[in-house]
This record gives C-alpha cells, structure tokens and sequence, in this order.
C-alpha cells in the first residue's frame, strides 16, 4: 500500500509539473464549453434586420415592434433607396430584410390578406432558413391575435410543443454530449499518454523490474486521472447548469453513478491504447484521431445516428459515448431513470469490462 | 553470484545471445565488455528477468530468473542504459520513490549511498532533467542502490559522460565492491575494463574470453609492434600490404601493428616501409592492451566463419 501511494504522489507531481497536461485537463474542457455555448450556435438571437415600411399604419408599426421586442431581431438600418438593399446584404450589415407593402392594414383588414415580402442572406443557408421560420411565426401569430380573436375559423389549429427542450437551447443538446467527449479526452488520451511516457523515457523499464506489481502501475496511473476526470466532469456540468441554464431533471446521484462509469470506461480504453503504443506522440494521434473525431462526429452529439448511413450507424453504435450521451440526455432531460437508461448502461459496463479485460492479458510485466 | 548457464535469445533471424555460459562470483566488479549490438544489454535485461530467454537457464544468488523473478528484482539494483530516472521529480523526489517501491526509506540505507550521494545532496532539489549527466549518473546509481542490493547490475553505466566523472564513477563501484555486492557492469570503452576484476569479451552474442584483464592482456599470443610515424595514415595503408601482417589499428597518434610471433623485427618492419620511401618512424614491440585482445579474437572469430 505504502508503494501504490508513493506512486500515486509521483503521479501527482508529474500532473501538477507539466503545463501541458494541465493545459488538457482544464483549458480544453473550459475553452470547448465556450466554443460550443457562444460560437456554434445554431441559435437565433439579435439578428440584424432592416425593415422597409410603405404603408407606416398602425397594423405595420404593431407588427414591426412585435418582431423587434420579440429578441430574436435587432433593427440595424432603415433603408429608403431600393437601390440600397443590396449594398446592405453585401456589407454584412443585416442578415434580413423585412418589407410591408402598400396599406398593409387596409389590405388585411377588408380582403383578409397582406403582402409582407422577407428577404434573407441565404449565404449561411441554414441561418437563413431559421431566420425566416422565426419571422414568419411571429407574423402568423401576431396576425392571429390581432384579427381573429373573437373569431372562430373553420380549419386546423396545430399546436406545437418541443417537448424536454421547450424554447430550443442549444445547451441542452450540447452539454449531455459535451461532457462525454471532454470526459473521453481526458481520461482515454491522458491515460494512454503518461503509459507511454514511461515506455518512452525508459522509466517503464525500472518500473517492470521494481517489486511493484503490474495493476499497481496500472491503478497508479489511473486513480490521479479519475479524480481529475470527476473534478473536470463536475465542472461542465456546474457551468452547463448555472451559466447555460441545462437542468438535471432526473436523479443526480444517478447521473454521477453514469459519469463514473463512463470515466472508468474510458480510462480502461486509454490504458488498451496504452498497450499497444511506444511513444506518446502515437498514443496521442490514435486517441485524437480515432478516438475524438468518432466521438463528436459518430455519437449523436451533433449529428443524429438516425440520418446516418447504415454502414457508419454501426460504427456509431461500437462507439462509447455514443450510448452515455442518450444516458445524460435522458437523466438531464427527460428526468430518465434506471428503468429507461438500464440497457446504455450495461453496455458502458460490458464495454469497459472488455477494454479492461485485453489491457490485463495484454499489459506486459516484461519488456519485448 | 550470478551463474549464467547456456543462455539464448533471439530475436527472429538475428543472435543476440548464443548459448552464453558465464559465472560471477560473490563480491567480484565483473566486466562485460563488447560495442553496441554485441548482447550485453540482452543479458543484463535476462538476467533482471525483463526478457524471458529462448533456451538456458541462469541463477542470481541461488534464485532462478524466470521462475523467481519477483524475489530476484527484491536483490537486484539494476540502472538501465538509458538515463531513467523522473526528470520532472527532484533528485530527493526521485530518491525516495525508488526507496519506497522497494519497500525502504533513504535513512535506512543511507549509509550505503552516503558517498555517491553526498556529492549531488546540494542539488536535491532540483529537477533530475536539469542535471548534469555525471550527476544523472550518481543520482540512477544512488537509486539503484537504495534498497541494499546484494547484486548490482548497470548497463553502460559511463556511457555519455565526461571522462572526470566516468574515473569518479568507477573508484565508486570498488567501493561498492568493497562492501561485498557483486557488480555486473557493461561498457563499450575497453579502457575501463582494466579496473575490473575479472571481464568478458562479447561480440555477436558470444564471449569470446573471460578472464582478468592481466592474464587477457599477457595472454596475447601474436608479436605488436606501436608504431610511429609522421604520415599516420599513409604509414596505416602501407602496414595493410605488409607480407603476413594481421592487423593494424591506430590508437591515436600511435598505430598498433599485429604480425605472427616471431615473423617480424623491428628491422623488418621498417625496412618493408623504407622499400616504399617511408623512413621518419620509430617501431617497438608493445604489450598488448584489451582492445588488442578484443580485435585480435574477433578476427579470429570473423576468419574461423
């Protein structure tokens, strides 16, 4: 025991000493978790529209302050000339162009219908496409309670409810899977790094000829990353939590069980990894490029398994955090308990038992 | 003591060892002397049972490396070839790992690397990578030390350090040997092997000799000329054509002219030289160093195959 401490603490002091690794441990979850929550986001927020009124009644304005109060718009320009709207466009000053026709509320009042013309920067075109959605639905709505309030139409009243995510955050979506992909990084990379650091400085050689026994070394290396691993996991979740509002609507305690298991999974890859590299720049290529891009690209995270094709939907399922972001999308979420989760989690628990099981028969206690 | 008993390894096509036998006894500094690739690190890492072999046995201090191997890493210090200690730990830190994992503390044994470790204490607190590699070198062999081994074995231990440190490194091992362990030490420079007290010769994977570096060098059974001239070089490619010669190598400014016992006389040899306009040298027999051992056997080995 005495041994496995005094491990332990070199491990510590080979953390705590090495920017780099330091760097991974903390700057990486930190710096993903701003990449995602204010620069990829798919959100529609304060953009920038001009709007061009030709009938400036009363139905217009209402309209025009509707749109504009709702959040989602800011007015940045109020063009006169047609011959500006492109130059607008062009100059990246807006990204929507929101035209009223001639009596605009002569029009809706006495034929029932209104010429609103939406022109959109369609080079982003998905931008584009949300953009216009946001601007037809507070039309329609507003077109609704403005006129048909003591009416009653004939005709099919959808009403839509965005069930687990109501208002449509994007942090929702991408802090159940971002936890799985930092917690991967970390714990799989790191692990699989500081082995073969060992091998690499020949310190792996001093080490297998020393009394300590093969799972101490391997215990010694995982423990530090573990904690590290829960503390950097605890992290994104408190900053997912308080600064972008994503709720755990299930068993927290269960949702830490998970994210320990998950952590034990993915710290039993890095040590597989480990087996079977030298040198920490290979153990670093295989879990960056073998293990992340799988990891962000094949696990639902951003893309769903559903619309992939059949042969990479297979290969989605072989892939760890594919089946701990339904796990923490459902406890998050959806408040899922054991009962929904149990399956994802007996194959995190197979999964890891497999990794650990070929690490074991593999590890060597001798050199070769 | 370490016996060494029929050992073999290889490595696919290649021979690292070809049925060595070999015996170190108790409390001896026992060489192993050979250029890089001849087998030494495959034997020491056999020896510390971090290879297994292909055939043979071998015992250290009664206890069979394969079958042992835990109780063997127990009584062995062992300092690999390349440098391998923590550079991001301190020299203390690297200290009392090595302490602990053997299931010792520094005071405990402290007597027993007092002397080595004396001499980088002032640095202790600083990082391993940052010292000196005559300073690394005392701080491995203060950890290879640490747990009181009876058997000590250090491949290349002098490899990379200056020639102060590598005399200060072997007045060392005699002091260790004084102290009764049994050292098994490699090195390519083969003017280390005099201080040993017995060595082997390997190449190929196979010892050619194994005595004390004495009896080796008086051994020598061929006549050796050193012989000195102005044009070195030209002097060498002349010697090459003499009728009979064996061999000849320079040794700095001095060339080492092996011939037959009793073929050649100092007049002989220089007369073959002045026959091709070489008349400024000097030539006079010479005893035989551990180099001109080596090189003589391992023509004799490369000639027999």
């Amino acid at each position: 025991m005495k041994r496995f401490l005094a491990f332990l603490r070199k491990e510590f002091f080979h953390i705590f000493r090495d920017p780099r690794t330091l760097i991974i441990l903390f700057g990486i979850p930190i710096a993903q978790l701003m990449l995602f929550g204010y620069v990829m986001t798919n959100e529609v927020r304060n953009v920038k529209i001009a709007i061009v009124d030709h009938s400036q009644d009363d139905f217009s304005k209402r309209l025009t302050n509707r749109l504009l109060s709702s959040g989602f718009f800011q007015l940045s320009a109020i063009p006169t000339a047609e011959a500006d709207y492109e130059n607008l466009f062009r100059s990246g000053t807006i990204k929507e162009l929101v035209i009223f026709g001639p009596d605009f509320g002569r029009h809706l009042i006495n034929e029932g219908r209104a010429d609103i013309q939406v022109i959109a920067d369609a080079s982003e075109p998905n931008a584009a496409q949300l953009i216009v959605n946001y601007t037809t639905a507070i039309t329609n709505s507003f077109v609704k309670n403005e006129l048909m309030k003591d009416q009653v139409l004939p005709g099919i009243n959808i009403k839509v409810r965005m069930l687990f995510n109501e208002n449509m955050r994007d942090a929702y979506n991408f802090i159940p899977g971002l936890i799985a992909v930092i917690l991967m990084l970390i714990s799989a990379m790191m692990t699989a790094i500081t082995i073969a650091r060992e091998k690499e400085s020949g310190t792996m050689e001093i080490l297998l000829a020393s009394p300590l026994r093969p799972i101490q070394i391997i215990l010694g290396k995982v423990v530090p990353y573990m904690l590290l691993s829960i503390v950097s996991a605890l992290v994104v979740l408190a900053l997912g939590m308080i600064v972008f509002k994503v709720p755990v609507i299930g068993s927290f305690a269960l949702l830490l069980a998970e994210i320990l298991l998950y952590i034990f999974l993915a710290l039993s890859l890095g040590i597989l990894i480990s087996t079977f590299v030298d040198s920490q720049l290979t153990a670093m290529a295989i879990s960056g490029f073998v293990l992340m891009l799988p990891s962000i690209l094949l696990s639902g995270f951003i893309f769903p398994i559903k619309n992939m094709p059949i042969p990479l939907q297979v290969i989605a399922n072989l892939m760890p955090p594919r089946w701990f972001i339904e796990i923490n999308r459902s406890v998050m979420l959806k408040g899922g308990g054991l009962a929904e989760i149990w399956p994802n989690t007996l194959i995190l628990l197979g999964l890891s038992i497999l990794f650990i099981f070929i690490s074991v028969k593999k590890f060597k206690i001798r050199l070769q | 003591m370490i016996v060494v008993n029929e050992l073999h390894k290889t490595y696919g096509e290649t021979v690292a060892l070809g049925k060595v036998s070999l015996t170190v006894k108790e409390g001896e500094l026992f060489g192993l002397i050979g250029p890089d690739g001849a087998g030494k690190t495959s034997l020491m890492r056999i020896l510390m049972s971090l290879l297994l072999p292909d055939g043979g046995t071998a015992t250290m201090n009664g206890l069979d490396i394969v079958r042992d191997y835990k109780k063997v890493r127990l009584i062995t210090g062992y300092m690999p070839g390349k440098f391998s200690l923590y550079p991001d730990l301190t020299v203390e830190e690297n200290l009392q790992f090595f302490a602990t994992v053997f299931g010792t503390t520094i005071q405990e044994n402290y007597h027993l690397i007092k002397e080595i470790y004396q001499q980088i204490e002032p640095y202790k607190t600083r990082r391993a990578g940052k010292l000196s590699g005559g300073m690394k070198q005392k701080l491995a062999l203060s950890c290879a030390l640490i747990h009181k081994p009876e058997i000590l074995i250090l491949d290349e231990p002098t490899t990379g350090v200056d020639a102060v440190s590598r005399k200060e490194f072997w007045e060392m091992l005699k002091r260790l040997k004084a102290m009764g362990i049994t050292i098994l030490v490699s090195t390519p420079y083969m003017d280390e092997a005099t201080i040993c007290d017995r060595i082997a010769l390997i190449q190929d994977g196979h010892l050619m000799s194994v005595e004390t570096p004495l009896a080796m060098m008086q051994a020598f059974a061929e006549d050796l000329w050193a012989v000195r001239s102005k044009k070195i070089y030209h002097t060498s490619k002349l010697l090459g054509q003499l009728p009979s010669m064996i061999s000849v190598n320079s040794f700095g400014q001095v060339l080492h002219l092996v011939t037959p016992k009793g073929k050649h006389t100092p007049q002989s040899i220089k007369e073959f030289l002045s026959l091709h306009d070489e008349s400024e040298l000097t030539v006079e027999p010479a005893l035989a160093t551990i180099e001109d051992v080596f090189i003589l056997l391992m023509n004799n080995r490369k000639a027999k195959s």
